[in-house]
C-alpha cells in the first residue's frame, strides 16, 4: 500500500512538471484529505443508521427498515431530505453569526483527522505535537455550539450554550491531565511515537497500567461529544434541543455531521492512545501473529474503534441522563481527583521501571 | 518573493486586520471572535517559525479556554452602549496620554536596536526530526527550572487566592448535597412494613 502510494506520488510529480513543486505537495495533500473525509463522512452517514438499528434492537423494535433492503439506503434518503428543507432564520438572529455557527462546528471535527495515524506512515501529516493538535482543534468545537446559541436570540439555545460552555471547559481539563499519564509513558506527544511504543502484543497496549485513565477518557469522550447519558446540552426534556432549536434542514445536520465525526474521533484516539493503534492484538502469539501478518495495521484501527463507536451506542441505551449539576461534579471532585493522583502513580512505575511498559 | 514570504504577509495582514476589527467592533461577541482570528493568526506565525508547541499552546489555552470563558461571560452581561459612550470625551486625553507611552516604550523595546538582523540573525531552518517541544523542554527542566517552579507556585497561589475570596459560607440559600444524594439507597427512603390483615371474623 505505500509502495503504491509512493509511485502515486511520483506520478503526479511527473505528470505536472510545469507545475512548482509546492503546488504539487498541495495538490497531493488535497488527495489525501478527500481520501479520508469521503469515507468519514460515509461513516458518519451510516453509523447514524447502525445507532437506530442498535438502539432499536435493544429497545426491542426494529429500527428503520422501509427505505432499500433492511433500510441500507435510510441515511441517503436523510441526507436527501435534510438537503431540501428549508433553512428558517429566526428573526433579530444574527444571520452571519448563525451561518457561521456550524461551520465552526464541523470545521474542527475534520480539521482534527489530519494528525491521526491509521497505519505505519499512513496519516496527512506527521506533526511532531499531533496530540495537543487534536486537543487544541478539538476544543474550537465548542464555539459552533456556544455562537448557536447565542445568534439563535432564543432563551433554550441560550441555556444549552451555556451548559455547553462550562461542561465541555471542565471536561477538557479532565482529558488533558488523563492524556498527560499517556505522555508520561510514551515519552512524546506524537501520536505516532505513542503507537510504535506498544509493539508488541496485548501486554504492551497502554490500557493496563492506565485502565482508571482510559475510562476516564472515555467517559470525558461522552460528554465532549454530548453523547448520552451527558447529554443536557440538547436534554429534549429540560431545555427541548438546546443549542439546535432554531436550526433547520442542512444547517442543522452540519451540526449531527459534526458530532458523529467527532465521536468517530474519540472512538479512534482511544484506540490510538490505549489500545495499540494498528498493532495487532495476535503480536508475540507466534502462530497467530504469523496466520495474521497479511491483515493491514488500519483494518485494526478500524476494527478496534468500531468496537468503541458501538460502546457509545451501549451506553446510550442503557442509563438514563445525568442531571446537570452532577457531571460537573463527576468532572471536578471525582475525575480530576483521580487523574492527578494517577500521575503520580505513572511517575513512580516509571522510577521502578514496572512492566514493559516502563523501560 | 518566495512562497513562505507571501503566506507570511498575508498572516501578518489577517493579523492586523483582526486586531483592528476586534477594537473598532460595536458588538462585544463579534470582538471576541475576531480577537480569536487574531490569535489563529499569530500561531500561524509562530508554525512558520517552526515553534509549533507555543502555536498549538496558544491555540490550546487561549482560544480553547480563555475566549471561551470571555464569550460566555459577554453572553450573561447586559452591557449598556450608551453610558459607555458618554464618558467617552471625558476619557479621551487620559486614554491618548497611555496609549503615547506604551507606543513610545514598544518602539524602545521593540526598535531594529533590539531586533534588528544584525543584533539577531534570522533563525536558521531545522531538518525534519528538529523537536520544538524537546527543546523547550530541556531549557525550562535544566536551566530554568526554577524559575519555571516558581512561576507554577505563584499560580497556584493565584487560584487558591481567587476561590478563596469568591467561595463564601453560603447562608441565604439551601444547596444539595450532591454526594448524600447519590450514595442514596431505597432503603433510606421507603419502610417495608408487614402488616397482617385483619380477617372478617376479627372485623
Amino acid at each position: 500500500m505505500m509502495a503504491l502510494w509512493q509511485s502515486f506520488v511520483l506520478g503526479v510529480h511527473e505528470l505536472i512538471p510545469w507545475l512548482d513543486g509546492n503546488v504539487a505537495t498541495i495538490i497531493i495533500i488535497l488527495i489525501k484529505a478527500m481520501a479520508l473525509i469521503m469515507p468519514l463522512l460515509l461513516t458518519v452517514a451510516y453509523f447514524t443508521y447502525i445507532e437506530r438499528k442498535v438502539i432499536g434492537y435493544m429497545q426491542l423494535r426494529i429500527g428503520p427498515n422501509r427505505v432499500g433492503p433492511k433500510g441500507w439506503l435510510q441515511p441517503i434518503a436523510d441526507a436527501l431530505k435534510l438537503m431540501t428543507k428549508e433553512i428558517i432564520f429566526p428573526s433579530k438572529a444574527n444571520i452571519y453569526l448563525f451561518l457561521l455557527a456550524p461551520i465552526l462546528a464541523i470545521a474542527p471535527a475534520i480539521a482534527v483527522w489530519a494528525v491521526i495515524p491509521f497505519d505505519e506512515g499512513i496519516y496527512i501529516t506527521n506533526l511532531d505535537v499531533s496530540l495537543l493538535y487534536v486537543l487544541a482543534i478539538g476544543s474550537i468545537g465548542v464555539y459552533g455550539i456556544i455562537l448557536a446559541g447565542w445568534a439563535s436570540n432564543s432563551k433554550y439555545p441560550l441555556l444549552g450554550a451555556l451548559r455547553s460552555a462550562s461542561l465541555l471547559v471542565s471536561y477538557e481539563i479532565v482529558i488533558g491531565f488523563a492524556l498527560v499519564t499517556v505522555v508520561m509513558i510514551a515519552g512524546s506527544v506524537n501520536l505516532n511515537t505513542i503507537v510504535a511504543g506498544q509493539q508488541g502484543g496485548v501486554i504492551n497496549w497502554y490500557f493496563i497500567p492506565l485502565f482508571p485513565m482510559m475510562i476516564i477518557f472515555f467517559i470525558s469522550a461522552l460528554v465532549e461529544t454530548n453523547r448520552a447519558p451527558f447529554d443536557v446540552v440538547e436534554g429534549e426534556s429540560e431545555i427541548v434541543g438546546g443549542t439546535h432549536v432554531e436550526y433547520s434542514g442542512m444547517t442543522f445536520a452540519v451540526f449531527f455531521l459534526a458530532e458523529y465525526a467527532n465521536m468517530i474521533l474519540m472512538a479512534v484516539l482511544a484506540v490510538i492512545l490505549f489500545f495499540g493503534g494498528w498493532h495487532s492484538p495476535f503480536e508475540g502469539l507466534g502462530m497467530l501473529e504469523a496466520a495474521f501478518a497479511w491483515v493491514p495495521g488500519i483494518v485494526w484501527v478500524l476494527a478496534k474503534s468500531t468496537f468503541f463507536m458501538f460502546l457509545y451506542l451501549w451506553v446510550r441505551a442503557t442509563f438514563p441522563r445525568f442531571r446537570y449539576d452532577q457531571i460537573m461534579r463527576l468532572s471536578w471532585k471525582v475525575f480530576l481527583p483521580i487523574t492527578i493522583v494517577w500521575i503520580f502513580v505513572v511517575a513512580l512505575m516509571t522510577q521502578l521501571q514496572i512492566g514493559p511498559w516502563f523501560s | 518573493m518566495s512562497s513562505e514570504q507571501i503566506i507570511f504577509y498575508i498572516l501578518s495582514f489577517w493579523f492586523i486586520a483582526s486586531s483592528l476589527a476586534m477594537i473598532f467592533a460595536r458588538n462585544a461577541a463579534k470582538a471576541v471572535l475576531f480577537l480569536v482570528l487574531g490569535f489563529f493568526s499569530a500561531a500561524s506565525i509562530w508554525i512558520l517559525l517552526e515553534a509549533e508547541f507555543l502555536a498549538i499552546t496558544l491555540i490550546l489555552v487561549y482560544v480553547g479556554a480563555v475566549m471561551v470563558l470571555f464569550l460566555f461571560v459577554i453572553k450573561m452581561l447586559n452591557i449598556d452602549k450608551s453610558t459607555m459612550r458618554a464618558k467617552f470625551a471625558e476619557y479621551l486625553p487620559l486614554g491618548l496620554i497611555v496609549a503615547l507611552i506604551i507606543i513610545a516604550e514598544m518602539i524602545l523595546v521593540l526598535g531594529s536596536a533590539q531586533f534588528g538582523l544584525e543584533v539577531m540573525p534570522s533563525p536558521a531552518r531545522h531538518g525534519a526530526d528538529y523537536s520544538n517541544i524537546t527543546v523547550l523542554a530541556m531549557q525550562l527542566y535544566t536551566t530554568y527550572v526554577y524559575p519555571f517552579e516558581l512561576a507554577a507556585v505563584i499560580l497556584l497561589i493565584a487560584i487558591i487566592a481567587a476561590i478563596t475570596l469568591v467561595h463564601k459560607k453560603e447562608t441565604t440559600h439551601k444547596k444539595q448535597n450532591v454526594s448524600e444524594q447519590v450514595n442514596v439507597r431505597a432503603k433510606d427512603r421507603v419502610r417495608l412494613v408487614s402488616i397482617v390483615s385483619p380477617t372478617k371474623e376479627e372485623k
